[in-house]
């Protein structure tokens, strides 16, 4: 039995606590990191980064499949769905075992269980049913993530039902697949599976895919999807699924209460995130929790002293960046508190600079305001958009389909949003984030020369454009 | 066909408008009667109604904008059966300001503040977005502290910046000029100016003052008013009545000047000035002589609440020769008003007070008024002023004679 003092414990090696324990290592604590499972945790091992790895095979088969508008053959084109996840499980693996030699070499202690907070400083843990380890810590960060929210008539089994969990890694490649939600994760899978062949249908209660992105963007890649062949159902929900020997019958009702029926070999629940927030000791410690997260404040404090939480355990965005983010923010404000002169300009995370990517195909990437939250919270705005048919390089990629939009406050210059839909926009929205960070107006953005050719060309002309003085289009 | 709407000429001197707000949005079924949008012109808000059937397809003049000339192209309504690749046939070159903000008014020229020096000579850390603000409040980025990394001035040390001890000391100093701020003008307020000043500096006023005795005017309203509570009559009312009779009786007066013509009205319109907030406004009681107590009483409070709620209708308040401008209520003994062009005059109405009277050689108490009517000497000649304010004072000193 390990019993152990350190200054700082983290309860969870995902990327919110793993990234956490380094700055403390950092820094100097003497520091722990408690994992039931795989360092990297949901991100790394179930999450970002093997559906990544999916979604790139998906996209060069996507490219394969196009070989002659490029000029090239490629004849007798397949797949071998095995070989496909086995090699998302192997970047998964090879990243996670990275983890493990950070930790080693930040001198950051790895307790491999389950921890549970005995009280403010003292973790108890236990694996296999055993306890194996106490734990003090002078404060305590709780990262336990979180992961898909089900329904009591919206329950996964593994086999016919699917969660992301399950839909990483099919042992068979589904003819017909119904997935229910179209956030981020709901579409990432309807697309690679759309790729691949199946015939897939997403039901979306809200009026529109991709709801929290701009409603433009939304309409945009709706369209696109809807012209790769995806099935797309809004306004509509899911009210019973009847499971069959080999496929489940799939009861789905529009706005108005009118029921239909979709059989299909394969469903994935993807209708939203839960905070990992049972058996962690919460409730005993007085920790309180609201709607399945952890109340917690601007620093990530929870009341109880301490005792802090970070990532998706405190609710949305369920972002493994904000995670990262805020475990750093966390750790500098608790040296900061016992006196350290290294720490500097501190400051909560503000949500308004978190970009949101998804990767289906079309990619869409956003961050800030909407137009419309803009205009609901009474901005006076200047909205600039850049379609990709514009743009040369786009155009020699054979990329053409896409938009880059910007929200100005018409008063200030302030660049209050950007959204972007189209090829590789995941990899220059963090253009537009600088921006924000950096908090340029419009003036700067103009006078950046931007390289040519470039994709990124598209976001000084959005710029521009909302401005009256676009050049290319 | 696609419908064209264009701004609408809401009064006869307007020459263009501001877009104040749209009731209908793109998509909308629109049919004849429904209110499209509110226009304020130089005289009041007015809502603007569509005279087709069919669905907004296009609003090309945003709401906000201001000084949109008549006749400009402002919105396209699709006929029915119509989809939007009808709004293509509408010729681009009609369709000026490409809609959103680019109405609004925003700096089109943008420069880069430059980086500010503090007083030390050295750089002042600041992010552009800051100093545009900063610039736009008035506020010195030196005298900001900046939160930032390495003390850069951001945002919200900007928005967060109480007005240091500089500024705040500036204010009880009394040195120069006193602080303030400006406001832009209303179109109510630039055509007071413009049509109060042309009055003033063309129409050659003249005054005539006269005293009113009240007391019978009082039993009569007491007496009427007692008698029912359907209505309630106000002094007001009566003298409404009264210089309507008057201007009957002596038609000379229900003159307007015209250049080279006199124009003589058969009817009595009276204007009355009422004050709303930012100016006032002057809507009109037609055929006020042809009209009884009552009846005059009601209108005159529908036109006030409707001017007061911006509601006015140009018939409501253009025409007529002749004003009263009443602030008894507000304790003004007496004052001089100024005509109100193309009328040919104005009648100043004070307070009524109980004043010392001599009566058949005996000091007594009289509840008295005195009023000031002001004339266009180009219309109306001292002794027509004389006669027309006479016959006011004897109806309102005699009120059973409006019976007649």
């Amino acid at each position: 039995m390990i019993k152990e003092k350190f200054d700082i414990v983290v309860l969870g090696g995902g990327p919110g606590g793993y990234v956490a324990a380094i700055r403390a290592a950092q820094l100097g604590f003497k520091t722990a990191v408690i994992e039931r499972e795989s360092l990297g945790g949901i991100c790394l091992n179930w999450g970002c980064i093997p559906t990544k790895a999916l979604l790139r095979s998906a996209e060069v088969f996507h490219n394969m499949k196009h070989a002659a508008d490029y000029g090239l053959i490629a004849e007798n084109l397949g797949f071998d769905l095995d070989k496909v996840v086995q090699r998302s499980r192997g970047i998964a693996a090879q990243l996670s075992g990275g983890i493990a030699h950070l930790m080693k070499k930040n001198k950051i202690t790895v307790i491999e269980g389950e921890g549970k907070l005995v009280k403010s400083g003292h973790l108890a843990v236990s694996k296999d049913g055993k306890k194996i380890a106490d734990v003090m810590g002078d404060d305590i960060i709780l990262a336990t993530g979180a992961r898909a929210r089900e329904l009591p008539h919206l329950k996964a089994d593994g086999k016919l039902i699917w969660t992301y969990r399950h839909a990483l890694v099919p042992n068979v490649m589904p003819k017909k697949l119904l997935v229910i939600g179209s956030g981020a994760i709901g579409i990432e899978f309807a697309s690679f599976y759309n790729e691949l062949g199946a015939e897939v249908t997403v039901v979306e209660m809200l009026d529109r895919v991709l709801p929290v992105e701009d409603e433009e963007i939304s309409a945009f890649a709706q369209k696109s999807f809807k012209s790769q062949g995806l099935k797309i159902m809004t306004s509509a929900s899911v009210t019973k699924l009847d499971k069959k020997k080999n496929s489940v019958i799939c009861t789905v009702e529009d706005s108005k209460g009118k029921a239909r029926t979709i059989e299909v070999d394969r469903v994935i629940v993807a209708i939203g995130i839960t905070g990992n927030v049972e058996n962690i000791g919460l409730e005993e410690n007085g920790i309180k929790i609201d709607r399945g997260h952890i109340v917690a404040d601007e620093w990530g404090h929870t009341g109880i002293k301490g005792v802090h939480a970070i990532g998706d355990l405190t609710g949305p965005p369920w972002l493994a960046h904000k995670a990262s983010h805020e475990g750093v923010i966390v750790i500098e404000k608790i040296a900061l508190d016992k006196g350290s002169k290294e720490i500097k300009d501190l400051h909560p995370i503000d949500k308004g600079n978190i970009p949101g990517c998804t990767y289906c195909r079309p990619q869409v990437a956003s961050v800030g305001m909407t137009e419309k939250s803009a205009r609901d919270k009474g901005y006076k705005v200047r909205v600039g958009r850049f379609p990709f048919m514009g743009n040369g390089k786009a155009i020699a990629l054979g990329e053409a389909e896409g938009l880059v939009k910007t929200v100005f406050d018409a008063k200030t210059g302030e660049l209050l949003g950007a959204h972007m839909v189209g090829a590789e926009v995941t990899e220059m929205i963090q253009g537009y984030t600088i921006a924000r960070t950096l908090e340029t107006t419009e003036a700067e953005l103009m006078h950046t020369v931007f390289p040519h050719p470039t994709l990124s060309e598209m976001m000084h002309e959005s710029v521009l454009d909302a401005y009256g003085k676009v050049i290319h289009f | 066909m696609a419908i064209e709407i264009f701004m609408p000429a809401l009064s006869p001197t307007m020459e263009s408008g501001n877009l104040v707000k749209w009731l209908v949005k793109e998509g909308d079924a629109v049919e004849s009667g429904t209110i499209l949008a509110e226009i304020e012109t130089d005289k009041a808000t007015m809502e603007y109604e569509s005279i087709d059937d069919g669905t907004m397809g296009k609003i090309i003049v945003a709401e906000g904008a201001e000084n949109v000339a008549v006749g400009e192209l402002i919105a396209i309504l699709l006929e029915e059966g119509e989809d939007t690749s009808a709004l293509e046939n509408i010729s681009a070159g009609k369709i000026k300001a490409p809609v959103e903000v680019k109405a609004e008014a925003v700096p089109a020229v943008v420069t880069t503040a430059p980086a500010p020096v503090a007083a030390t000579g050295d750089r002042i850390f600041s992010s552009p977005l800051a100093r545009r603000i900063a610039a736009q409040k008035g506020y010195d980025i030196t005298d900001i502290k900046g939160s930032g990394p390495h003390g850069r001035v951001i945002k919200r040390d900007v928005e967060s910046h109480q007005p240091s001890a500089k500024t705040a000391q500036a204010a009880p100093s009394l040195d120069g000029d006193a602080p303030y701020i400006e406001i832009k003008l209303s179109n109510m307020r630039k055509t007071i100016a413009k049509r109060l000043t042309e009055s003033k500096q063309t129409v050659p006023h003249f005054y005539l003052g006269i005293d009113i005795e009240l007391d019978n005017l009082m039993a009569a309203r007491k007496e009427l008013n007692s008698m029912s509570d359907e209505y309630k009559i106000s002094v007001n009312d009566f003298i409404i009545r009264a210089c309507a009779l008057a201007l009957k009786k002596v038609p000379a007066a229900n003159v307007q000047f015209g250049g080279d013509v006199m124009r003589h009205y058969d009817r009595s319109d009276v204007s009355v000035a009422v004050a709303i907030e930012g100016g006032l406004v002057t809507p009109v009681i037609r055929g006020a002589e042809q009209k009884g107590l009552r009846q005059i009483s009601e209108e005159t409070k529908a036109l006030a609440k409707k001017a007061r709620d911006g509601k006015l209708m140009p018939e409501d308040y253009t025409g007529g020769s002749f004003s009263i401008s009443n602030l008894g209520m507000m304790g003004i003994k007496q004052f001089q008003a100024v005509i109100n062009p193309p009328q040919a005059s104005i009648l100043a109405v004070g307070a009524g007070e109980q004043r010392v009277v001599v009566k058949d050689g005996v000091m007594t108490s009289a509840m008295v008024m005195s009023v000031n009517l002001a004339c266009d000497h180009r219309a109306i000649d001292g002794a027509v002023g004389a006669e027309f304010l006479g016959a006011i004072k004897r109806f309102l000193e005699h009120p059973s004679t409006m019976l007649l």
